[in-house]
């Protein structure tokens, strides 16, 4: 095990990759903003071709970006079908008491791309994202809510730690998992109820051991003198470079583009 | 002036029963008295629930004295507003290696402490970039800490607290989890640490072997210090140590047992050459 593979980090060597993630953030805030304002068949081939040019920036391969999709399927189709079952509008064909209607399909259709746009254009930033640098981002885009008391370095150090620790917690799982079975433990048989239960020995001593590794760890953060985020500097600042500005200036125009096609209804 | 000072030092924690009604108060330090010079290598012993981690987490001011006082180059661990000051001065690395180590990246968590310490950026890098190289460990500065050995991972630790560039260094037990290949690896980290950089060192243990290079060790029992002077001087006391159910490293048990038998040969033997040098010399 070792090394999890948490969120889906690509690791490659690409302009996106070496954006600050900051932009990219904000980047696939404004894409997805882009994308419920376009309407018409060129507003979704100017959307479709922005993602098809960022996949292949990234060097991602365009089946890995697909595969972000596999969890949102069963979404995406009841969507699409409640859509095109329940809009009411001109009907084209019914039966017993379901009607599919012109302005149904339309909307399956839109609603169903919009969905596909929005799940991989936000899976290009976190495959070519780290969920570290995606975590620093967040602190310091989210920096400004700490006026109204939202405590996000808090909340950023608790995201940081939890990846750090899933993996080894996994590891343990399975350790505990391992000695369990050694004494007769049996995990596989049964219905879900008796899967459920038989998962119990296998939480209790996790949970006990995840408290003790808290504890542990404030105690190693306490004597490295960490009081919070006041007065911390960084190693690795977030910095920006040329090309994070060219990327700016981008997104304005995408967002531009978009609004000109919601206006134009094209 | 001594860099750690200990004066009638004192602690008592709470115990509560599982009911949680009866508590009772127990004592885990009690009456300590010690000084330590600056670029001393002490060692401090004693089986479990002796108060040997207690005692360290006072000069860290993980824990506040109950009674008497502890000085840290010169400053009561008592003062809450000199908390951060005492603990930069005084770094600790704790047995398990994989609740200590706060980064996803070895160099992030080395860099750690010196970001809570406010050290701006181009001093982080060049304190995360000596502590690494100091203990061996610039190679993997990239990696992953989940996919280090033990005694990497505590050598990554040890880096974490030298960054912060404290005056002494309190590991404890660093070495109890670790395979003999590791418990090594560290142990040579510690020394040089020691000998080159002029760091005190403050080694807790119950491994006799590690014990034998201090400048001086301190035995514990039931929160005091029941012995304390050199390698030498504690270890020919085998009695005493088998008392309070101590061993002593194998040779010296060997050159007990050889002494005790008729061999005429010196109390105070510590390593294989020695031994062997005594033995030759008998006849």
């Amino acid at each position: 095990m070792g090394e999890l593979t948490l969120g889906q980090y690509y690791p490659a060597e690409s302009i996106l990759h070496r954006l600050d993630p900051r932009v990219k953030l904000v980047g696939t805030i404004v894409y997805i903003v882009g994308l419920f304002q376009v309407s018409g068949v060129f507003g979704y081939l100017f959307a479709a071709a922005v993602l098809f040019v960022l996949v292949f920036l990234s060097k991602v391969p365009f089946s890995h970006v697909l595969k972000s999709l596999k969890p949102v399927f069963v979404l995406l189709c009841i969507t699409m079908l409640i859509n095109m079952f329940l809009i009411p509008g001109r009907v084209l064909w019914s039966f017993w008491i379901f009607r599919i209607t012109a302005e149904g399909i339309r909307q399956a259709v839109t609603m169903g791309l919009r969905l596909i746009f929005l799940v991989m254009g936000s899976s290009i930033m976190t495959l070519t994202t780290t969920p570290n640098a995606l975590t620093d981002a967040m602190e310091n885009l989210f920096g400004f809510l700490r006026i109204v008391k939202v405590p996000v370095h808090e909340i950023s150090m608790m995201m940081s730690i939890a990846l750090r620790f899933i993996p080894i917690l996994t590891e343990e799982m399975d350790k505990i998992r391992k000695a369990q079975m050694a004494r007769g433990a049996d995990f596989e048989s049964g219905g879900l109820i008796r899967r459920l239960k038989a998962m119990i020995p296998l939480l209790v001593p996790l949970f006990v051991s995840a408290f003790r590794r808290a504890n542990d760890l404030a105690m190693a953060m306490e004597a490295r003198c960490y009081h919070g985020g006041d007065g911390r500097t960084r190693m690795k600042p977030l910095r920006y470079a040329a090309a994070d500005f060219v990327a700016y200036g981008l997104l304005a125009a995408f967002l531009a583009g978009c609004i000109v096609f919601r206006v134009t209804g094209l | 002036m001594s860099i750690i000072r200990a004066e009638h030092l004192g602690f008592n924690y709470v115990k509560y029963s599982d009911s949680n009604e009866s508590e009772e108060t127990v004592r885990a330090v009690e009456n300590v008295d010690f000084e330590v010079e600056k670029g001393e290598f002490i060692a401090i012993l004693g089986h479990n629930g002796s108060g040997k981690s207690t005692l360290a987490k006072h000069i860290n001011a993980l824990l506040i004295p109950s009674e008497g006082t502890m000085w840290v180059d010169g400053i009561n661990t008592s003062e809450e507003e000199e908390l951060w000051k005492v603990r930069q001065k005084a770094g600790m690395v704790f047995q398990n290696p994989d609740n200590q180590i706060i980064g996803t990246i070895v160099d992030e968590d080395v860099a750690f402490g010196p970001e809570n310490l406010g050290v701006g950026t181009d001093d982080i890098w060049k304190r995360v970039d000596d502590a690494l190289a100091g203990v061996g460990m610039l190679g993997f500065r990239d990696r992953s800490p989940n996919r280090l050995s033990g005694g990497q991972k505590q050598r990554v630790a040890i880096a974490g607290v030298v960054a912060m560039h404290p005056d002494c260094i309190v590991l404890d037990e660093p070495t109890a989890m670790l395979d003999p290949n590791g418990r090594k690896e560290v142990l040579e980290v510690v020394r040089e640490l020691n000998r080159k950089e002029k760091v005190t060192v403050i080694l807790i243990t119950h491994y006799m072997e590690e014990v034998v290079f201090a400048d001086r060790v301190f035995v514990m029992d039931s929160g005091r210090i029941i012995l304390q002077g050199t390698p030498r001087e504690v270890f020919s006391q085998v009695e005493t140590l088998k008392k309070y159910r101590l061993s002593v490293p194998q040779v010296t048990e060997l050159a007990y047992e050889l002494r005790s038998s008729g061999c005429d040969i010196p109390a105070d033997i510590l390593t294989a050459d020695e031994l062997v040098e005594a033995l030759c010399r008998l006849n």
